[in-house]
């Protein structure tokens, strides 16, 4: 009776037994329904995470004192290209933002004009998707100020923020959020770091940060705002650089 | 043993205070074999798609936050594919998985505590009697273990103390830590609660605990299938499938249990243990 299964066998069926699980889970990964099987899992984090935040709930601030001594630096450092060594070396003089799309009065603002505006300061946790994490201060215009005075349309749903980095497949960078996530307080285009101006590896002149997600999601190099009603149209019609290339989750909550 | 026919119990003891060696019995429920069995899945997929995921930065730290320039406590190994899901470096599909089974395993362990109180699963068969916790009792249990004597007869089909023990810790301590510390990686949780991270002192320290828990609930697997090896897996799993589970006659001589599963070398290691207590007693 319990002598049915030998030894050998039971070790032999293990290995075996391993070995489809291994190969099975990567055929699986690969196959485009079961991807959406396990997608649902984001849509259930996405959904749950907004039922359980106040729209407003903020992310943790901390004390000057808790910041990270080097903020780390990520992905593209310096942007290819001459445009931005030209802006660079002008000290983004001539660099303007457009806020277009679904809005009533579109606008574009100069770097100066930005810096003018009422002003947020917070020292808050940037967390990489990757798993480490960097704090640090951010003084910046919170974005709500530019929505309000473009007049968003009811129809807009999404910002896009379209960036001046050329990735590894020549796209420029782009990411969107909700309007959710785009009228919270903490949502800011951040244009200093630790009290100076942005360096170019941590996406100078001008970076969002929107607080209660991953980091690929704060767009680094800001050049231009849009608000659209579906992402749809937008390179590969998933939100973002790394949601299109790669596969990330859009809303990064998690 | 509730819900038998009576021609069944006719066949198989049904009352496992009076199981012989030799009788089947009904030793788990249901919903005890549903969730083991969707827990197993799941915990399988987190931990191996969490290699993965800890291939993207391979570095630990302790304090509010952790990255390059900071000091670390540990780097953990580069895991080889065939350990990860998926096989090679995909960080974003890891995270799907992780993500999408990281629901099954909340949400199992939940039903399992819901269930398990309701059936009362958990009030007999996982709570301490004053008795199981004597220190000679529990000095006894520490013997058994360390010379592999599996309970045999009626005490078969009850956990003995360490097994409660440590389902009790898996259960209620292991595996609800692994939740907490893995929500709380969540940017968009900690902006509805961040009293976790505040308690063990931020988020580099959280992630740190969730890699020491899956590694403990790796330790835990480890032992847990060695154990169903040693004892007669096909019975063992068998139970854990059907519920139904032969009581080992008893007493029976360790050494014949262990000559049957146990890799020969073990066998001679509990051997030559056994020959010097005896020597010692001697």
């Amino acid at each position: 009776m319990s002598g049915g299964i030998g030894r050998r066998a039971l070790i032999t069926g293990a290995v075996a037994g391993a070995g489809t699980l291994l190969s099975g889970c990567d055929r699986l990964g690969r196959d485009e329904r079961f991807q959406r099987l396990l997608r649902t899992g984001e849509g259930g984090n996405y959904a749950v995470l907004r039922l359980l935040q106040d729209r407003t709930a903020l992310a943790q601030e901390f004390r000057p004192d808790q910041r990270s001594p080097v903020f780390r630096m990520n992905g593209v450092r310096m942007p290819n290209g001459d445009d931005y060594a030209r802006h660079l070396a002008t000290g983004f003089a001539d660099w303007r933002i457009p806020v277009e799309g679904l809005v009533a009065h579109p606008q574009a603002y100069s770097m100066a004009q930005l810096r003018a505006m009422p002003s947020r300061t917070q020292i808050t946790r940037h967390d990489c998707v990757e798993g480490w994490s960097a704090i640090g201060k951010w003084t910046d215009v919170p974005l709500r100020l530019l929505l309000d005075r473009a007049g968003v349309s009811p129809q807009a749903r999404f910002v896009v923020f379209h960036c001046a980095d050329p990735q590894s497949n020549g796209t420029m960078y782009y990411e969107s959020i909700d309007r959710i996530d785009a009228a919270h307080p903490q949502t800011i285009l951040a244009w200093a770091l630790n009290d100076e101006l942005l360096p170019p590896g941590n996406g100078a002149p001008l970076r969002l940060r929107v607080e209660r997600q991953l980091g690929y999601k704060q767009a680094k190099y800001v050049q231009r705002i849009e608000l659209v009603s579906s992402l749809a149209g937008i390179n590969g019609g998933k939100g973002g650089y790394w949601e299109d290339v790669a596969g990330y989750e859009w809303y990064a909550g998690l | 043993m509730i819900d038998l026919t009576a021609q069944a119990a006719s066949k198989r003891s049904p009352e496992p205070l009076a199981a012989k060696g030799g009788d089947l019995a009904y030793k788990h429920r249901l919903p005890t074999r549903l969730w083991h069995w969707t827990n197993a899945l799941a915990v399988i997929v987190l931990l191996m798609s969490g290699l993965m995921i800890s291939n993207a930065h391979p570095h630990l730290y302790w304090g509010l936050f952790g990255a390059n320039f900071d000091q670390l406590w540990f780097n953990p190994p580069r895991f080889p594919g065939w350990t990860t899901i998926p096989s090679t470096y995909n960080l974003a599909l890891a995270r799907t998985w992780h993500l999408f089974f990281a629901w099954i395993f909340a949400f199992g362990l939940l039903a399992h505590m819901v269930i398990g109180l309701a059936n009362r699963h958990i009030q007999r068969d996982l709570t301490f009697r004053r008795a199981d916790l004597s220190p000679a009792h529990l000095w006894q249990d520490v013997k058994d273990h360390a010379r592999l004597r599996f309970p045999t007869g009626a005490a078969a089909l009850s956990y003995n103390v360490i097994q409660k023990m440590t389902y009790v810790a898996v259960i209620f301590l292991l595996l609800p830590t692994m939740i907490v510390s893995g929500l709380s990686l969540s940017p968009g949780f900690n902006a509805v609660m961040h009293w976790p991270l505040d308690l063990v002192g931020g988020r580099a320290t959280m992630r740190s605990l969730h890699f020491i828990a899956a590694g403990l609930i790796a330790a835990f697997i480890a032992v847990h299938v060695v154990l169903v090896v040693l004892a007669g897996p096909y019975n063992e799993i068998r139970s854990m499938l059907t519920g139904w589970f032969r009581v080992p006659p008893g007493p029976v001589e360790p050494a014949v249990a262990r000559e049957r599963w146990a890799p020969r070398i073990i066998g001679q290691y509990f051997a030559r243990v056994e020959r010097t207590a005896q020597e010692d007693a001697a």
